[in-house]
């Protein structure tokens, strides 16, 4: 795989350009990931800084490697076979893909909420429960699942059965349940990939909300296909897209720029995000 | 403007049939032929079970249940229990050995080994074991467990649980195919060990269909009887209820002994006693039907 | 519930800024993984043993039988332990013979249920038929025997003499069908129809089940009756499966022991008169077991050996198959 592509990406970070006013303490600094599937390099020269209490959004077509990137933050790559990275992603100053790293003990501070809601089949309060008794949490469970049902603004709605199948829940419910369960375990980051892509729009509107609610409290990092989304909910904006290996015939992803929301949206610094947020492709 | 005529020979094409008269034939006796042969093979399932109720009931009893086997079979009396017991026993103590292998071999085959090589080989030769003839297996048992250890019923035991490993490890399997990667996944996002996902989600998803294929493979075990005729010590008359020592004996034995001899008391013992072991291979074959559709009901949900 | 303030619970936890040695998780958690990865393996393994101590160990303890007959175990149909002749073609013949005439009688019968079940028959009645057969897979073997021995064997007797006086003059026919006995290969036969019609049948649904509704409209969609859509989508692309369905049908017949034992006559002999008493290996052996000792028992053992060997071949061959069709399915 030929390299000389690599100028034409501005990988410089960014965040040095436009930091919102605080400047907000860094969880994440990735510095030139590369993410292969075998000899297959999915993405490559993914450099960018994700802050503290702050929404990062990922946006780009399809393909672009956005929701594979996400899944490097708490190695749910690992799972995949022949998946494997280039380059860093530091976690308050450690290599997440160290050897002496667990990524069980990664997944445990950073949660993840999938594209198609995913409770277990299990009763509505063994499903939030489930963290936090893996933690060891075992004490006042109640007010555990409790808090959590609320910040994801799901109380009200099964207080009275808690003990009901997780199943007979709306695909909006489960998925803000599968919130709820991720942020039972008090990670520090909730990375969501595509979170609202199987709901209807006025679930959406319940899960962005949610989000603006508890990201005082969490580092979310989200994966949408939806510009008005990452637009609404997100601070900062990474926009990715993908190049055509003319002698392979396949597409590797890249991140072309990353900056304050409102900068991408309005005044992208690349020709390709101008493009893409406008809605005029190639 | 109407063609009349246009609209009559449309009439004509479509009512009368344009498919050739031999056809029609073919097509009809192909139905004949397919409905027949469902009647001929439910006819000797209701002849089956309709011999069995006539000429088993008669020998029911509370001594039936109670009392040892008589000391000569040719003349009536005495009762099934030990047998009864017998059959419960080391159908038990061949299901408390292959339902936690079974459920762990296919635990391997699907939550670790996938498509590697080992695991295809395992696939492979658990579906090939499953064709061994039970007879083999109760040879194998004789030959590695009743020569050094003597007769017992717990030889019988090892032999069913031997037929009925590989029908667990494949239908188990099969409903851990079931159960969507998602909840693996979400599992795993919580911080959660592969070892302890497949323990706390992925076995309690597939619980319902795994009970179904257990059921199925103690209600055929059950039934079984080649395999432990030189195993258990078939000629036991009084209760044992203990698998690793003395003489113990079956339902399946008791019919098949019963059966070779030209004396009504006994031949009416043997149909008592394939009337008790039918009951009891329906009554886990109805059980394994109920678990499966109540699992089916609760994901419709 | 006494407790402390919820907020205090739930708040998330500050990770101070380079604390990342919380990562590096214990050792002792990382170790229960591969050990229950390793327990699991070996369950697995359970299996492979299996099949090689049973071939192991009958082969050891048939081991004298085989040192005295040779190959003539096998070739030689004269059986008489007293004399300490063993040579098993008779049993190896009546194990054959029983299984083809209860293949003959159980496929036309099994497809046509399995076909029944999946193309023709109203919705309602779909399922019946599948619990029917699931009643009938699950009756066990010497019931059927039970059945055959006392009820079928006197009752068929007068079928097969009138048979057998009607075609008497009649070249092939006056051959095979010939002999007077209730119990006989025919019965054994028929018993073992019936008792490998479920599996025939499942099976064979299943493979039926994996025709794509694309090939059915296709036949359907050039006028094609439902026979002819059968013919021209169903059954070729069913064919492999079906095979390996049979397959294992036979292997099976071949396997099974207490119903032939009881219905087959017990006398050894290689005969082409299907309505004549006969004997199979698994017969043989589960009759004469208890009163053998010394080279008998182990050529006992022996026969268990060949059955053993016999039934490996055929489901070797027939999982081939099928797992051939299975790969070709899900490429397809």
């Amino acid at each position: 795989m030929s390299t000389d592509t690599t100028a034409t990406v501005p990988t410089e970070a960014p965040a040095a350009e436009a930091p919102p006013a605080p400047p907000a303490k860094v969880v994440f600094d990735v510095q030139d990931l590369d993410v292969y599937y075998g000899a297959f390099r999915a993405v490559r020269d993914v450099s960018l800084q994700v802050h503290q209490h702050e929404i990062t959004a990922f946006i780009g077509p399809s393909g672009c490697g956005k929701s594979t990137v996400l899944r490097c933050f708490d190695r749910m790559n690992d799972l995949i076979e022949g998946a494997r990275v280039e380059g860093r992603i530091l976690y308050h100053g450690v290599d997440l893909y160290d050897p002496r790293v667990d990524p069980v003990e990664v997944r445990k501070r950073i949660g993840m909420v999938f594209q198609k809601p995913n409770p277990f089949p299990k009763s509505i309060y063994d499903n939030i429960a489930f963290g936090p008794r893996l933690a060891g949490m075992k004490d006042d469970l109640d007010d555990r699942v409790e808090k959590a049902l609320r910040q994801a603004a799901l109380w009200d709605e099964v207080k009275d059965r808690l003990k009901k199948s997780a199943m007979g829940l709306s695909g909006g419910q489960q998925q803000r349940l599968c919130i709820a369960r991720a942020i039972a375990v008090q990670p520090e980051v909730v990375l969501m990939d595509e979170p609202c892509s199987a709901l209807d729009p006025i679930a959406t509107a319940r899960i962005e909300d949610l989000m603006q609610e508890i990201k005082s409290e969490y580092t979310i990092l989200i994966v949408t296909h939806n510009m008005q989304q990452a637009a609404r909910v997100s601070d900062r904006t990474a926009f990715f897209t993908t190049e055509v290996n003319p002698e392979s015939d396949t597409r590797t992803g890249l991140l072309v720029e990353y900056d304050s929301t409102d900068k991408i949206f309005s005044a992208p610094s690349d020709e390709r995000t101008e493009n893409y947020v406008t809605g005029r492709f190639g | 403007m109407t063609d009349l005529s246009f609209d009559r020979e449309a009439e004509r094409l479509l009512l009368e049939a344009t498919t050739s008269r031999s056809r029609r034939v073919k097509d009809r006796l192909a139905s004949v032929w397919m409905v027949g042969s469902v009647v001929v093979a439910v006819v000797p399932l209701a002849i089956v079970v309709a011999y069995v109720v006539a000429k088993g009931a008669s020998a029911l009893s509370v001594d039936w249940f109670t009392k040892d086997l008589p000391a000569v079979t040719r003349k009536a009396g005495g009762g099934m229990g030990p047998a009864i017991v017998g059959t419960l026993l080391i159908t038990a103590g061949a299901a408390l050995m292959a339902i936690p292998l079974g459920v762990l071999g296919a635990v391997y085959l699907h939550e670790y080994g996938g498509r590697g090589r080992l695991a295809g080989l395992i696939r492979f030769m658990a579906d090939v074991m499953t064709g061994v003839p039970s007879i083999v297996m109760g040879l194998f048992i004789y030959t590695v467990f009743t020569l050094r250890f003597g007769l017992m019923g717990f030889g019988g035991s090892l032999a069913l649980a031997c037929l009925m490993l590989p029908i667990i490890i494949r239908s188990t399997e099969e409903m851990l195919r079931l159960v969507p990667d998602e909840l693996r996944q979400g599992s795993y996002a919580l911080g959660n060990r592969q070892w302890r996902t497949v323990v706390t989600v992925v076995l309690p998803a597939a619980f319902g269909g795994i009970v179904s294929g257990v059921m199925l493979a103690i209600a055929r075990a059950a039934g079984e009887t080649a395999p432990l005729v030189f195993v258990i010590g078939a000629a036991a008359r009084s209760l044992n209820t203990d698998l690793f020592s003395g003489n113990m004996t079956a339902l399946s034995v008791q019919i098949f002994s019963n059966a070779q001899t030209p004396f009504a008391a006994a031949q009416t013992r043997a149909w008592g006693a394939a009337l008790t072991l039918i009951a009891i291979v329906f009554l886990f074959t109805i059980l394994a039907r109920v678990v499966s559709a109540r699992v089916a009901r609760r994901h419709n949900a | 519930m006494a407790s402390p303030p919820v907020d205090e619970l739930t708040a998330p936890r500050v990770v101070p800024g380079g604390d990342g040695s919380a990562l590096l998780g214990s050792g002792s958690s990382r170790r229960g993984d591969s050990l229950f990865r390793w327990v699991a393996l070996l369950a697995g393994l359970v299996v492979l043993a299996v099949l090689a101590l049973i071939a192991w160990s009958t082969t050891k303890e048939a081991w004298p039988v085989f040192r005295e007959e040779g190959l003539s175990f096998v070739t030689s149909d004269t059986w008489i332990p007293a004399e300490g002749k063993y040579g098993a073609l008779a049993f190896i013949y009546g194990t054959i013979l029983s299984s083809l005439i209860a293949l003959v009688l159980a496929v036309p019968v099994s497809l046509g249920i399995a076909l029944y079940a999946n193309e023709a028959a109203p919705r309602r009645l779909r399922k019946p038929v599948v619990y029917v057969m699931d009643l009938l897979a699950a009756i066990p073997s010497v019931v059927y025997g039970l059945w055959g021995v006392l009820v079928l064997a006197p009752a068929i007797q007068p079928v097969y003499r009138s048979i057998s006086d009607a075609v008497g003059d009649v070249p092939v026919l006056g051959w095979l069908f010939n002999g007077t006995s209730g119990r006989s290969f025919m019965t054994a036969g028929i018993i073992l129809a019936v008792m490998i019609t479920p599996i025939i049948t499942s099976l064979s649904r299943e493979v039926i089940a994996t025709v794509p509704p694309a090939q059915r409209e296709a036949a359907y969609g050039m006028g094609a009756t439902r026979w002819e859509m059968i013919r021209s989508a169903v059954l070729p692309w069913s064919r492999g499966g079906i095979v390996g369905a049979v397959m294992l049908g036979l292997g099976r017949a071949m396997g099974e022991t207490i119903a032939v034992a009881l219905v087959i006559g017990s006398q050894a002999q290689i005969t082409a008169h299907l309505f004549e008493p006969g004997d199979s290996m698994a017969a043989v052996i589960v009759n004469q077991f208890g009163e053998a000792a010394g080279t008998h028992r182990a050529a006992l053992i022996g026969l268990g050996v060949v059955l053993f060997v016999v039934t490996i071949v055929v489901n070797v061959s027939a999982r081939s198959i099928v797992g051939r069709f299975d790969r070709r399915m899900r490429g397809a």
